[in-house]
């Protein structure tokens, strides 16, 4: 479904990503997790096509739709005009499904997106992005600046759309513990480059994983 | 009384193309960021292409549609000189469309020489409106303003392509992840302030013959009335642009017609002045 190989993207002279390759297979939850600045937001903006790659290969075979850092909703636009927004390229008009899988923003639907809290705004975004029917999803961010019980109702949409759709999963996360618990396999990326990579519930008992990400907790 | 009455509405009626001319900042700089400087030079050449149109025998209506469409494409060449595809700054841009103002001037004024054009608006005899005397095309240029604007602003609202319009705006990174082509559509926004500033010129050059050189004066009139909306905003720009042709046409009136311009720009010096201290405000 996604296959990155030997990926470099570059800012100026900085490098950001250096020879990263990865890939998620069709169906498959796929967590990216590591420090702030280790390069994965260029990453996946580079699968979107706003950053070009200096070298390597980006294979996609579907739709990608992306959820961004910061959730970045159309602030001055309502709910409805957000989420109609995200149909642009599937030329989807159906806007019914998402307010059935968010059923908070229905009632919103007139709103201002940037008026929204941000547990309502990541709904929006994720509902913006669905409306491209996508087969791959990447998410940036998920649980950035949000309330735990809104991450894990979240969490648990993401596993059942991706369950009931068989829809790809590429989930960035700083909380390494979420990430872990909601994916089947994982990458972590260290200043641009993939340091560990192998199935979920491997990595959460891999030393050098718990030392950075989990904070050290020994948990079975 | 009658005089008031009838600077009031000659005031609105001139505030109307100021407005058309400002909702072409508008819809150019929401989109691009640029501030178009031959916005005026549309409406110039909108009045000059009705003018040739009509003298080679077209009916009236078709042949004033034709020039708005016609100075929509220049509109669209002009976005496409000025924005290069997405590869200019914006500085730049601003500049380009500047240098392209003053090439504008000079192939008008090569083309169809310096004499003032006019030709006859619509047609019947003054409408009296408490007391004051009005050429029907004053009537003629508010509805269709009133009009245009509000017909514009639905389309902003209720169609996709308006909706993507407005979403470049909103937010230029999110509008390009939903796959919306900036390029595209700075140059949509291009064609539709050549339309606007192109339907300004049409209407007001029946009751103000248009010369060669009228853009600048244009230009300054419409900036003023976007500024009122901080440029992003339609509504402000219609409200600035009402605000600046009642208030030129009181000061010609009741003191003296050589203080019409100075008008605009006192007026845009001011807005500008408290704009940028609201701003230092703001981030202070
Ligand atoms: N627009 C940019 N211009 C220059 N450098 C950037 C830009 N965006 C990110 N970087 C740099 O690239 C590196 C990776 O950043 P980023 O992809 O945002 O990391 P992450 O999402 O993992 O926090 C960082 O060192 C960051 O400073
Ligand atoms: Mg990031």
């Amino acid at each position: 479904m996604l296959t990155v190989r030997g990926l470099v993207v570059r800012y100026r002279d900085a490098t950001a990503l250096d020879g990263v390759s990865l890939r998620a297979d069709r169906g498959e939850k796929v967590a990216l997790i590591g420090p702030n600045g280790a390069g994965k937001t260029t990453l996946v903006n580079t699968l979107s096509g706003i950053l070009r790659p200096a070298a390597g290969e980006v294979r996609i075979e579907g739709r990608l739709a992306h959820v961004p850092e910061g959730r970045q909703v159309f602030g001055t636009l309502s709910v409805e005009d957000n989420l109609l927004l995200g149909g642009w390229r599937s030329h989807r008009r159906d806007v019914a499904p998402i307010y059935a899988l968010f059923p908070a923003l229905g009632p919103l639907r007139r709103r201002r997106a940037g008026t929204l809290s941000g547990g309502e705004q990541q709904m929006v975004a994720i509902g913006r992005a669905l409306m491209a029917d996508p087969e791959l999803l990447a998410i940036d961010e998920l649980s950035l600046g949000l309330a735990p019980l809104v991450v894990q109702e979240l969490a648990d949409h993401l596993a059942r759309l991706s369950a009931e759709r068989g829809m790809t999963l590429l989930l960035i996360e700083q909380n390494a513990r979420l990430a872990l618990d909601l994916c089947d396999r994982a990458y972590v990326l260290e200043t641009g480059r993939i340091t560990i990579e192998g199935p979920c519930r491997e990595l959460r008992h891999d030393p050098a994983v718990r030392h950075a990400y989990l904070g050290g907790a020994v948990r079975a | 009384m009658s005089a008031f009455i009838d600077y009031l509405l000659v005031g609105i009626a001139t505030g109307c193309t100021f407005a058309l001319l400002g909702t072409g900042f508008v819809a150019i700089h929401r989109v691009t960021r640029v501030v178009n400087f031959a916005q005026g030079a549309f409406a110039v050449l909108g009045g000059f292409f009705a003018e040739t149109l009509l003298s080679h025998g077209l009916p009236h209506g078709l042949a004033e549609v034709l020039a708005v469409v016609a100075a929509g494409g220049v509109g669209l060449l002009c976005g496409l000189v000025a924005l290069g595809w997405g590869r200019v700054p914006v500085m730049a841009s601003l500049v380009i469309t500047l240098g392209l103002s003053i090439i504008a001037e000079a192939v008008t004024l090569l083309i169809w020489g310096g004499t003032p054009i006019s030709y006859p608006g619509l047609g019947g005899r003054d409408l009296v409106i408490l007391g004051a005397q009005l050429q029907p095309q004053y009537l003629l240029l508010i509805v269709v303003t009133v009009v245009v604007l509000a017909g514009l602003a639905a389309w902003f609202r209720w169609t996709n392509l308006g909706r993507a319009l407005t979403a470049c705006a909103s937010n230029p990174y999110a509008a390009r992840l939903v796959g919306i082509d900036l390029n595209r559509m700075g140059l949509l926004a291009f064609a539709l302030g050549g339309m606007l500033g192109g339907l300004a010129g049409v209407l007001m050059t029946p009751l103000i013959p248009m010369t060669y050189d009228g853009d600048v004066q244009l230009a300054i009139n419409g900036f003023a009335a976007a500024i009122c909306g901080g440029l992003v905003n339609p509504v402000g720009a219609l409200v600035g642009g009402l605000v600046l042709g009642i208030g030129e046409q009181m000061v010609a009136g009741y003191w003296q017609a050589s203080a019409e311009t100075g008008v605009a720009l006192v007026v845009l010096l001011g807005l500008l002045l408290w704009q940028a201290l609201r701003e230092r405000e703001t981030m202070s």
